[in-house]
């Protein structure tokens, strides 16, 4: 019986950063400590900058705070949302990573069924390495995990797949589940570990959770805007729907893929569904209208950019959506800043534009 | 475990015979096929007497049955694997499940015997979303649900038409892919069932499936057959075939087609690297389907199986047949299929 010996996965110190949003403590990052410590941090710092958000001792870091947000992007950071998790994006844009990998304050390591701790990062990772195959469905799923393959009938033109540029991981114990189905179901938990890895096929619209994502930067960075949000927003708990929409929207027409499944985090707060009522209720409307504009949503075949796609989308946004609610204007109008910020902050020149420590 | 209300006499399970001893599968099934009534279809190429072991309510169709019903001119269409799609054409049930006569019950992550029947009659009893992704996979599965983000008013679903399942130990690899890795067997148990979204195509394997025959039984098609067709799973491409244009048509009526659980196991049988050495016209020419299939849009005015099936020979004939006269074989076939079915359903 020959042994199948596996390489294995790349850490990938220098290439990804871990973008991490927070408003109260990073005490979660002591259990994330054996798989996070060889990483670099940037910390999001959303709330009252006047606030200490202590960093466990031993990680290497940086923080902004809406202070350096506004230092930082001047005019421009009225993009970045206040007061809601969207701020996130905010890293991704100062990043100089290839790799991003975004989780939740209060997401901790979870356990695979051998009883296990799950190294989610490394799972990410493998995901992002290895292609995607958003033009057949593969019934076995990842056929690039060991012990897999393509099936009979997949057509051999299409088993080198596309590259992968978003790796969506899952939760279990508290479900990511909307407010209406946080009150229905209040003591429904996640059990069920689902050992899969797959690929969302093209042309097919998902609902990305930002609690436990990665990306490539270099890919699709620019589609990551996880929208206006919190503070002076009529709507909420929508950030990442609309980053995933976007994103997915440019990803087929690039022919990037979009993964799904594996790994898991143990997502330990139910926040409180009364209020996630009060922040979705606009959301759960203007989904109705947002989910066939971004199902026939299409772009011009000069759009070979991500900046391009996404600029495209926000003038489609504001043809479309602006006759949904005011707020599609103001939406499309940032998608712009938010282009022009991360080129800006990304171009070749040496800006300098270190957080407050 | 809930258990799906399964009407017994709902449900027919037709198994295409390639071997003549069945008395070992047979008996594997018991506790999970005794309660349903079985339709067993001889390949009429194989000799032997069929050998089933006593306790079963079943009929049993050869060669002859085949050629009094289709006519022995139609009757070509029978051979091989595609035996059992004449097992399609007798059943009177609204569900049909089918299966490889190589594949017995699997085991579950807990060591249970999974039960293929409930867990395919409660896919096909369940809505499909194939029109929006849920990440936590089925949301009709107790202790799942939709997740923040679907939209509302898709959360109905629509009826699923086809449960494809999957196999544990030898999985449904192709010749190339088994010779070079002869070791790899599936033994990962993923537990989830999902729908697999509008306009995606799949590889539908027929070794372990279930359908809403009243639905959209004469869409699965007996119309493709390789020219070095042999008697192993390797070697053939009906079921591939059938899938597309299942699915296409599934998706024209506004069906769901699902794929995951139940996993049943299969075991050895032949050899990948022989069946490598047949002549593959057909495998090549797959891959010329593929972004027809993608593209093919139906007329609105198809709106029942059989015109959907018609409908489709005919572009089939018009684009694929200009090149290759393989698929004016297989349009063909489609057209005879649909002449052979409706005559059975009104006789």
């Amino acid at each position: 019986m020959v042994g199948t010996s596996v390489a294995p996965t790349p850490l990938l110190k220098d290439e990804l950063d871990i973008v991490i949003p927070t408003i109260r403590n990073l005490d979660f990052l002591e259990m994330w400590r054996p798989f996070f410590q060889p990483y670099h941090l940037i910390i999001v710092q959303d709330g009252d900058p006047s606030r200490v958000i202590k960093v466990p001792e031993g990680f290497d870091y940086e923080l902004y705070n809406r202070n350096d947000i506004n230092r930082i992007l001047g005019p421009k950071a009225s993009c970045i949302s206040f007061k809601d998790s969207a701020c996130r994006c905010f890293g991704y844009m100062v990043s100089k990573k290839k790799y991003i990998y975004t989780i939740d304050d209060d997401c901790f390591v979870a356990k695979d069924p051998s009883g296990k701790d799950i190294n989610a990062l490394e799972q990410h990772i493998k995901n992002l390495l290895c292609p995607a195959t958003p033009f057949f469905f593969n019934t076995l799923y990842d056929p690039y995990r060991d012990g897999a393959d393509f099936v009979r009938g997949y057509p051999f033109s299409l088993r080198e797949g596309a590259p992968t540029a978003v790796s969506h991981g899952l939760w279990l114990n508290i479900p990511d589940y909307d407010a209406p189905t946080q009150l229905v179901k209040p003591r429904e938990r996640n059990t069920r570990y689902v050992d899969a890895v797959l690929t969302i096929p093209k042309g097919t619209l998902f609902p990305m959770c930002g609690m436990n994502l990665a990306f490539d930067r270099e890919l699709i960075g620019p589609a990551m805007y996880f929208g206006l949000m919190g503070d002076g927003q009529p709507i909420g708990r929508y950030d990442d729907m609309w980053a995933g929409w976007c994103t997915k929207v440019i990803c087929d027409h690039l022919g990037l893929g979009v993964k799904t499944g594996l790994p898991y985090i143990w997502h330990s707060k139910a926040s409180n569904p009364f209020v996630n009522l009060k922040k979705e209720y606009k959301g759960i409307y203007w989904q109705e209208e947002l989910i066939p504009f971004f199902q026939s949503a299409t772009l011009p075949k000069d759009c070979t950019t991500v900046q391009n796609c996404y600029i495209e989308l926000s003038k489609q946004v504001k043809a479309k959506l602006g006759k949904v609610d005011e707020y599609f204007i103001k939406l499309a109008d940032a998608m712009v800043t938010w282009i022009e910020a991360w080129d800006e902050l990304n171009s070749t020149s040496d800006i300098p534009k270190g957080p407050a420590k | 475990m809930s258990q799906a209300n399964i009407m017994d006499n709902e449900v027919d399970i037709v198994i295409g015979a390639l071997h003549s001893d069945l008395t070992i599968f047979m008996n594997e099934w018991r506790p999970v096929f005794s309660r349903f009534h079985l339709i067993i279809v001889k390949d009429p190429d194989l000799t032997g007497e069929i050998q089933i072991p006593e306790g079963f309510n079943v009929d049993v169709y050869t060669r002859s049955d085949i050629d009094r019903v289709v006519g022995s001119s139609t009757s070509i269409l029978f051979s091989g694997y595609s035996c059992r799609y004449f097992g399609y054409l007798m059943s009177q049930k609204k569900y049909v499940i089918s299966i490889d006569d190589d594949c017995i019950p699997a085991k579950d992550n807990e060591g249970s015997l999974v039960d293929i029947v409930v867990q395919h009659i409660t896919n096909l009893t369940t809505p499909a979303t194939p029109f929006f992704f849920n990440t936590l996979y089925d949301p009709y599965r107790k202790g799942a649900d939709f997740v923040r983000g679907y939209p509302f008013s898709l959360r109905e679903g629509v009826t699923c038409a086809l449960s494809c399942g999957l196999w544990l130990n030898l999985a449904d690899y192709d010749a190339p892919t088994q010779a070079l890795k002869p070791e790899l067997r599936n033994s990962r148990y993923v537990d989830a069932v999902l729908t697999v979204p509008v306009r995606a195509m799949l590889p539908l394997s027929g070794i372990n499936i279930a359908f809403d025959r009243e639905l959209v039984g004469p869409a699965l098609i007996p119309a493709l057959k390789l020219a070095g067709e042999g008697k192993f799973r390797w070697e053939t491409m009906e079921d591939i075939w059938s899938g597309m244009c299942v699915k296409v048509i599934s998706d024209h009526m506004g069906l769901g087609v699902k794929s995951g659980l139940p996993y049943v196991w299969r075991n050895e049988r032949g050899n990948a690297i022989e069946s490598l050495k047949k002549e593959w016209e057909g495998v090549k020419l797959m891959e010329e389907v593929v972004p027809f299939f993608q593209a093919v849009r139906l007329p609105q005015s198809a709106v029942t199986a059989e015109d959907c099936v018609v409908e489709l020979a005919k572009i089939v004939k018009e684009q694929l047949g200009q090149s290759y006269p393989m698929f004016v074989r297989a349009a063909e076939a489609m057209v005879e299929w649909i002449k052979v079915w409706k005559a059975v359903r009104s006789g």
